[in-house]
């Protein structure tokens, strides 16, 4: 084999590599992005029971209620001007707090979210992001919440 | 006092840095032996003023002197001792201190051990590292100064973030910026050699061991933050796919990349250009890593600090470095050619298909991990990739991978024959099918997890298969066989070790994922609760103080058959400064499963929340992950590396055109 179509080779298949490699990406994005709003673009919209969704905002004061002998908690998610009510059957995660920001996956039913996952991981002086970006969006934010 | 040595020592190694990244450009190219050997003492000099630097932060913190914003902000007088030293690198600026301070001692470990290398090289090498250097010092001290002070100066400071206040922990960022600083010798390497216009076999032989350094340094330090994810986490799982999980795992890849490719590099002085590539590409994923994770995009444990400032100048930094080594190299790379030929199936292009593969898994990651952010900035639209994108596009890349990784080490240099290879791996894939018939009888599925046991099973029996070839298993006898092995290339050796410690690390993460049982539920004392055969008893729930927290300690017994076999002591801390909670998971190991118990919150009703997880093969990630690194370590001692200078071939650089003609 010369030089040449050696080359060829070598081309033709990282070629074909790449295009398997897309499609498996390509097919992968379509059933696994999940899209985020928040409180006030809940409201705003309707969604049908079966669309995986986050939400995001900061836990309502006062609002956090476990029932007895069981791991579900009910709670609302506010942007301080829209609250959408949550419930979730598990354990919440250490950062999981009264007023701090949340991030909460599952679906929305009969206007009330139901949680398959809590997501709390940064840390007590930091927003996600997206919660931050919520908050600005909804005329609420405070710079004061991001302290660091 | 202490504060302002540690400032002034900074501004020091700057000016350092700035000759270091200079004069010893002009020389090696005046062919100035003074300007060129003021690289060595100006790496000295830096690695000295930055050790200095590094000590006094540490200092700070020993101390407690929260008149030192830094210390203020991340620590605590009630710490306990070990927190207040590994706090340093806990935030933003204490973590950039021990970035420059590990690129310092790369650069003097350059210094030091490079006496063999041609004083133009070398000078060149340490050059880039002085600017890179210059680069992260401008950064620390204009934006990120660890030594700023307050007045007055408060009582006691806000404390660690309690979640890093953990063993494991501990060492996970030391071990990873030495990985991912690591990668800058082989970025270093690269460019020099692209400015001297020449890549031999002994210019892969120069940057191997640097990359293999690196490589074992980013892999325990990954899996060291795996692991604490695992136990402290409470949630049983070891990898999340998170963005920064992956900022780290994507120079993991393009290290891997350059180990291999580098030995066609050196071996048969081929793939050289490439090579080249895949080192400007690994640091420039690190760079990308760090400019992800600390600009606060990212949302995570790890975002320190969300300061746009930040932001825009790693961004900035960034765009420099990866730029102006992708224009060098385009500019000078045309212009080197290999010399090696060799066939489609043969070793070298077993492992150009290993490259391939390796960097098509990384741009799938990289996509995965970007693709919010981009079309964040272009729609404004929040969206999230999760764990099944990468594990129905990764993963699936790396199955082929990892399939060739059993045939490659069989296959000869230049030509290979495939016939032969089959035959000799007929063993090694029986025993992959005995392993997916026994697992489909006793298991019965998932596919996904027999199918990834089956190729882990290949894999080891391959690597099985190639080492008892090398000493003659069965064929000599055994005293002599050991003797081969003992005096086998640590190389060799090496390899056999991380290729068998992936196999064990892919069968730990394919039972973990599969097979996991999960049971979470309010359990009152006294109550019990069955998971995977093991009967679980709450029998008791006390609180008590540790040094700055207040624990509460369940007591999990576990019996089997009516016995028991052990007592779990899950925790729940409440740190007292920053109020808040960390879970301290109990873990009972057999080796091949992990029996996992956390507690969570109280329910009203009396309970508590209870997690059981029963882990299957988790053990294995860490111990597959642990003889990958010793492989890396074996491989590093090898004597090519220590005894004598290697040659470096008589060829022309390109500053020769009628020679570079010649060679065409």
């Amino acid at each position: 084999m010369k030089r040449k179509h050696k080359r060829m080779l070598f081309i033709g298949l990282g070629i074909s590599g790449l295009g398997i490699a897309a499609a498996l990406i390509l097919l992968a994005f379509d059933d696994n992005l999940v899209f985020f709003f928040s409180p006030s673009q809940i409201h705003a919209q309707n969604f049908s029971s079966d669309q995986r969704l986050r939400i995001g905002g900061l836990v309502e004061e006062d609002s956090v209620i476990r029932e007895d002998n069981s791991l579900i908690v009910h709670f609302n998610i506010t942007d301080l001007s829209e609250t959408v009510a949550v419930t979730y059957n598990g354990v919440l995660p250490d950062l999981f707090e009264e007023g701090q920001g949340v991030v909460a996956e599952g679906h929305m039913k009969n206007d009330s979210f139901y949680a398959l996952e809590i997501l709390a991981k940064h840390d007590e002086n930091y927003m996600p992001t997206e919660v931050a970006d919520a908050l600005k969006e909804s005329g609420k934010w405070q710079g004061s919440e991001t302290k660091k | 006092m202490i504060a302002e040595i540690g400032h002034l020592s900074l501004i020091i190694a700057l000016s350092l840095s700035l000759i270091q990244g200079t004069l010893p450009l002009i020389g090696a190219w005046k062919v100035n032996v003074p300007l060129m050997s003021m690289s060595r003492s100006a790496a000295a000099g830096q690695f000295i003023f930055i050790s200095l630097a590094l000590a006094c932060l540490m200092y700070c913190y020993v101390t407690s002197d929260f008149s030192v914003k830094n210390v203020f902000e991340n620590s605590h007088s009630a710490k306990p001792l070990i927190y207040k030293f590994t706090a340093v690198w806990g935030n933003h600026e204490g973590s950039m201190v021990l970035w420059v301070w590990i690129l310092a001692f790369y650069g003097i470990a350059i210094a030091g051990l490079g006496t063999n290398l041609p004083p133009s090289l070398r000078a060149r090498v340490l050059a880039i590292q002085g600017l890179i250097g210059m680069g992260f010092l401008v950064f620390l001290i204009a934006t990120s100064n660890p030594f700023l002070r307050l007045d007055p100066a408060p009582l006691n400071g806000r404390d660690l973030n309690p979640l890093l206040q953990d063993p494991g922990l501990a060492f996970h960022p030391p071990l990873l910026y030495f990985g991912y600083v690591g990668l800058s010798v082989a970025f270093s390497f690269a460019v020099a050699a692209l400015i001297e216009g020449k890549i031999d076999p002994a210019w892969a032989r120069w940057v191997r061991p640097w990359t293999l350094l690196s490589w074992s340094a980013l892999t325990a330090g990954i899996i060291l933050g795996s692991w604490w994810a695992y136990y402290e986490l409470g949630w049983g799982g070891f990898w999340f796919w998170d963005p920064v999980e992956n900022a780290s795992f994507m120079p993991w890849l393009m290290a891997t990349a350059l180990l291999h490719s580098a030995i066609v590099a050196e071996k048969r002085d081929a793939l050289k250009n490439w090579t080249v590539l895949l080192a400007i590409l690994g640091f420039s994923l690190s760079l990308m890593g760090t400019f992800l994770v600390r600009s606060g995009m990212l949302t995570s444990v790890h975002s320190f600090a969300a300061d746009p400032a930040r932001g825009v100048f790693i961004l900035g930094f960034l765009i420099i470095v990866i730029g102006g080594a992708l224009s060098l190299y385009a500019w000078r790379a045309p212009n080197m050619k290999a010399s090696g030929r060799f066939r489609p199936i043969s070793r070298e292009g077993a492992l150009v298909i290993n490259n391939l593969l390796l960097v098509t898994g990384c741009a799938s990651v990289l996509i995965g991990t970007l693709y919010p952010l981009v079309l964040d900035a272009i729609s404004g639209t929040k969206v999230s990739v999760g764990p099944p994108f990468f594990e129905s596009s990764f993963v699936w890349i790396m199955a082929p991978l990892i399939l060739l990784a059993a045939a490659g080490p069989l296959m000869s240099w230049k030509r290979a024959d495939v016939l032969g290879v089959g035959q000799r791996l007929i063993v090694a894939f029986g025993i992959a099918a005995l392993t997916a018939i026994l697992l489909v009888a006793l298991k019965g599925g998932p596919w996904g997890a027999i199918l990834g046991l089956t190729i882990a099973t290949w894999l080891i029996a391959g690597v099985a298969t190639e080492f008892s070839e090398r000493i003659k298993l069965f064929r000599v006898s055994f005293l002599s066989s050991l003797q081969r092995a003992k005096f086998l290339p640590r190389s060799a050796l090496g390899m056999s070790f991380a290729h068998a410690g992936l196999a064990i690390l892919i069968a730990g993460a394919v039972g973990a994922t599969n097979w996991q049982i999960e049971n979470v539920q309010v359990m009152k004392i006294g109550e019990s609760v069955s998971v995977a055969g093991y009967d679980f008893t709450l029998s008791n729930v006390t609180t008590s103080d540790g040094p700055n927290y207040t624990r509460q300690r369940g007591e999990v017994l576990i019996k089997k058959g009516g016995k028991i076999v052990d007592t779990l002591y899950p925790e729940k801390r409440k740190y007292w400064v920053q109020g808040t909670d960390t879970t301290e998971a109990a873990i009972r190991t057999t080796w091949l499963a992990d029996i996992y118990v956390a507690i969570g919150d109280p329910s009203p009703g009396g309970g508590l929340a209870v997690r059981i997880y029963y882990n299957p093969l988790v053990p294995w990630i860490w111990l597959g992950a642990l003889i990958m690194v010793i492989g890396g370590i074996i491989s590093l001692t090898d004597r090519k590396y220590r005894i004598g200078a290697p040659k470096r071939s008589t060829q022309q650089s390109i500053s020769d055109p009628i020679e570079s003609h010649s060679n065409q």
